[in-house]
């Protein structure tokens, strides 16, 4: 990097360079992005918003239990399902009353929906969810539901990635029949 | 010269003084911003933004007038009126043609060195008033850079004045030649940089710099008084561009001059506003003592020499 | 204000705040400095105004929920700081992390400084007054950050690291995005130095400005850059090679070190700028070294609950400001006992004290400016 050491020469070369390129900056294309009116590109990982698939979800509180910031309510109960044929035993089954995350606090890490084992959380680029009042934050199940619709499908991988991709263990059944009370 | 003409001129002098700061400052807004590669204001008034400046206005109108407790409140009032007043006081005399003009007094280059030094005046009492360590130090930086600049701009504008064997604008004016361009260049340059300095613009922000002193002796100021400041900063661009273009560029001389003088001396002050603004957007700032030492080893030497030139100049075309 | 000598005027001493909120300070950084006109005469340093109590979260965090309290701390270099903790728990396990999840770590490492280096040159001008080159360098961050959230999802806090390798494999044609990228930084990168090197105002302003010895270096424990400008020859990616940098740096390779003497504010932004044109060469070495792996997983995989075993251990790598380092000891628990952290910005702004007496404010910003801190790095 010899031209950085050198000693400029001329009156002012270093002050009529800057001008230079200021006013050749000027005649090129900005580079802006009229926001409300253009919407950015955001690529399929973008962590904007966390989107629910109530169906999938099994209550199980993994997400409310590894979350670094306690942001996930969960509330749900257990209901008893009568034997589907004759003679068979009826089945308890978790009912989820209520999925919350609280978007204020949030830290968007994504550790909810890496461990969530029976795929119910989704990342969603989606971002325009600002609110006046900071309760409004507090994104309901409807409303969690409501990002599935702005999903992307997952980013297909480079060529050298290994095909079968790493899992997470889904959770024990020992995880998934653990009352709510008790992980709180 | 009748009470109507007296009245037109002085409500020429008052709109010029309006309209003329905001279109520099909307010059600044958008030329910055393409030569940082972006757009600036598009929305207000619809096309490119150009009502930006009107939209800023109604907002510092609406705004809260704080005085702090701790200032000195009626210098601190007043301040910002002496800083617009002073300028709109050297807009009329500086002529924009041979007959257009607010007041045409025959020492009128001396009237606007005069009163344009009083704009700085408003700056010192701003940061003085105000009852806050930053704006002191700017203020007190302003009056250091008043004692730098105003020598070399007092010697460069001697030196117009001594070609044209006249104090007057409209006499300077007349007496301009395509020959000036070359032959009172230095003492161009010389106000040029001296004017920037005396304006307070990059780069010789250092009252205000606000990386360091916060916004200097404008850091309390709110509401309507903070825009008389902005106003007043752009006004004294004005007034300053203007003025070069009629000493050195020849105001109104130009093809079609009969007819369009007016618009020539606007179109070149203009230019000398695109370089003033151009400064800014491309370079850092000095420190106060740099520009001390700018202004004593450069400045009055080089307007001292050019004086000199004109000296022999004016002798040789004497004879 | 100003003393003129012997039975001149008496000049009181004027203690200025410098902060916590203040343009020049980056956040809420506090300077309480003493001035006699404007000539500065002393100068503390006040921190703690942004402390979080990370090194406690991370006591009640599991390794992954870690990560994701470490990267924020020095939010320029969030990648830098997850690399940090990954490779502390992964000596401890003895793990063995895949070679393609190393190359994209130190690909990524090596953007992100460029991240950072960006920042710095953008708002360092803006505090010497010029307001163009910020819009730049922001220019520049933004390709980047392109293809950073590309694979990431994250814009600062990238949370892609994982104990074991990374979260994710790269998205389909994300190699050529990132040599693109690479590519358009560096073609425009000229517009930026022309607005800085050989700019006579910002030389009159930075040279011999704030010249920071060695021996207060080695004295406060400065590191990263600004040691660099004095000529201490330091750098842990050649000096105690992790992540693929022992190849990178080896005789041949694409890195080097820069080293500056002078040890003034210019010395430190030359650094800061050639470190640019460096890391941005890594980086494309590191895109060819991937392109032409064979295929592999980039993570490895985990216990359900990871416990590190009983023990300790000190991991400190090149961040972009300087040395970051995790200190962990565990007592066999799926938290840390302890989990330290040694942030490059704490030290370089304690050395302020001895820099800044002497010097005039004007100055004080531009050395300011030139120590290259984030506020979250100091306070942690």
């Amino acid at each position: 990097m010899a031209r950085q050491e050198k000693e400029s020469r001329g009156l002012v070369p270093g002050l009529l360079s800057g001008m230079a390129t200021t006013a050749r900056t000027a005649f090129r294309p900005t580079h802006t992005r009229q926001y409300p009116d253009v919407a950015p590109d955001l690529p399929p990982r973008s962590r904007g918003v966390i989107a629910l698939l109530a169906d999938n979800c099994t209550s199980c509180m993994l997400c409310a239990r590894e979350c670094p910031d306690w942001c996930i309510y969960i509330d749900s109960h257990k209901e008893t399902i009568p034997p589907a044929s004759e003679g068979g035993r009826p089945r308890q089954q978790n009912v989820l009353d209520r999925f919350a995350i609280d978007f204020s606090l949030c830290m968007y890490c994504g550790i909810c929906i890496e461990v969530c084992p029976f795929d119910a959380l989704f990342w969603s680029p989606e971002f325009e969810y600002a609110e006046t009042d900071i309760r409004d934050l507090l994104h309901e199940k409807e409303r969690l539901g409501e990002w599935m619709a702005t999903v992307p499908p997952p980013a297909a991988f480079e060529p050298g990635a290994l095909e079968e991709v790493v899992v997470d263990e889904p959770a024990t059944e020992e995880d998934a029949t653990q009352p709510p009370e008790a992980t709180r | 010269m009748t009470v109507t003409e007296v009245v037109l001129r002085c409500l020429i002098v008052l709109v010029g003084f309006l309209v003329l700061p905001l279109l520099i400052g909307q010059t600044e807004h958008k030329l910055m911003a393409h030569m940082q590669g972006r757009l600036g204001p598009m929305y207000a008034g619809g096309f490119h933004g150009w009502a930006q400046l009107v939209a800023d206005g109604v907002k510092f109108v609406q705004k809260e007038d704080v005085v702090p407790s701790a200032a000195d409140k009626p210098v601190f009032r007043f301040a910002p009126a002496l800083a617009l007043a002073s300028y709109l006081m050297a807009l009329a005399v500086v002529p924009l043609g041979p007959v257009t003009w607010g007041a045409n007094v025959p020492g009128s280059l001396v009237w606007v060195l005069a009163v344009g030094g009083i704009g700085t005046l408003g700056t010192l009492m701003a940061g003085w008033s105000s009852g806050n360590k930053y704006s002191l130090l700017g203020g007190l930086r302003a009056a250091a850079q008043l004692i730098s600049y105003e020598l070399p701009l007092i010697l460069s504008c001697a030196s117009f004045a001594m070609a044209a064997g006249s104090l007057s604008l409209v006499a300077i004016g007349h007496a301009w030649t395509p020959w000036w361009l070359i032959w009172q260049l230095p003492g161009a340059l010389v106000f040029l940089v001296a004017a920037t300095a005396e304006l307070q613009r990059p780069p010789f922000d250092m009252p205000v710099a606000d990386s360091e002193l916060v916004f200097g002796p404008y850091t309390e100021y709110t509401g309507l008084r903070f825009a008389f400041f902005l106003l007043a900063e752009y006004a004294g661009i004005v007034v300053m561009s203007l003025l070069l273009a009629v000493l050195w560029l020849g105001g109104w001389t130009g093809p079609f001059d009969h007819q369009i003088g007016v618009l020539w001396t606007l179109l070149k002050g203009f230019g000398i506003a695109l370089v003033i603004l151009w400064m800014r957007m491309s370079w850092p700032r000095l420190r106060e003592d740099q520009l001390q030492r700018i202004a004593w080893l450069w400045l009055v030497p080089l307007a001292l020499l050019q004086i000199a030139i004109t000296a022999a100049g004016v002798v040789l075309m004497s004879r | 204000m100003v003393g003129v000598g012997a039975g001149g005027l008496a000049s009181a001493d004027m203690v200025l705040n410098i902060g916590p909120q203040h343009p020049a300070t980056h956040g809420v950084l506090r300077l309480r400095i003493t001035l006699d006109g404007e000539r500065i005469r002393r100068a503390e340093p006040i921190v703690g105004y942004m402390h979080r109590g990370a090194e406690k979260l991370f006591e009640v965090r599991d390794y992954r929920q870690i990560m994701v309290l470490a990267n924020r701390h020095d939010w320029l270099s969030a990648f830098s700081n997850e690399i940090g903790v990954a490779l502390t728990v992964e000596r401890m396990l003895g793990m063995d992390v895949p070679e393609r999840a190393t190359w994209t770590r130190t690909l990524l490492a090596e953007l992100n400084r460029v991240l950072n280096h960006l920042m710095f040159l953008g708002s360092y001008p803006l505090e010497l007054g010029a307001i163009t080159p910020i819009f730049y360098s922001f220019r520049e961050r933004e390709e980047l950050q392109a293809v950073m959230e590309e694979i990431s999802g994250g814009r600062m806090h990238y949370m892609f690291s994982r104990v074991g390798g990374l979260r994710d494999d790269l998205p389909a044609g994300w190699l050529g995005r990132v040599a693109a990228s690479i590519a358009a930084v560096r073609r425009r990168l000229p517009d930026l130095e022309s607005l800085l090197v050989g700019n006579e105002i910002l030389r009159a302003r930075t040279r011999g400005v704030g010249v920071l010895s060695p021996e207060l270096i080695e004295a406060y424990g400065v590191s990263g850059p600004i040691a660099r400008a004095s000529g201490v020859d330091v750098d842990l990616r050649r000096d105690r090679p992790y992540l693929a940098y022992a190849e990178l740096f080896a005789p041949g390779g694409p890195g080097r070190v820069v080293v500056r003497s002078a040890g003034d504010c210019l010395a430190r932004l030359e650094v800061l700028l050639e470190q640019v044109h460096v890391s941005l060469d890594l980086a494309q070495a590191c895109l060819d070294r991937l392109a032409a792996l064979p295929a592999g997983p980039v993570n490895v995989k985990l216990p359900k609950v990871l416990k590190v075993p009983e023990g300790w251990d000190y991991v400190a790598t090149e961040n972009p400001l300087g040395f970051n380092g995790y200190y962990l000891v565990s007592r066999g628990d799926k938290t840390p006992w302890r989990l330290k952290l040694r942030s490059a910005s704490f030290n370089n702004v304690a050395v302020l004290g001895e820099l800044l007496p002497g010097t005039l404010i004007a100055d004080m910003v531009a050395i300011l400016g030139s120590m290259f801190f984030v506020v979250g790095d100091i306070d942690k």
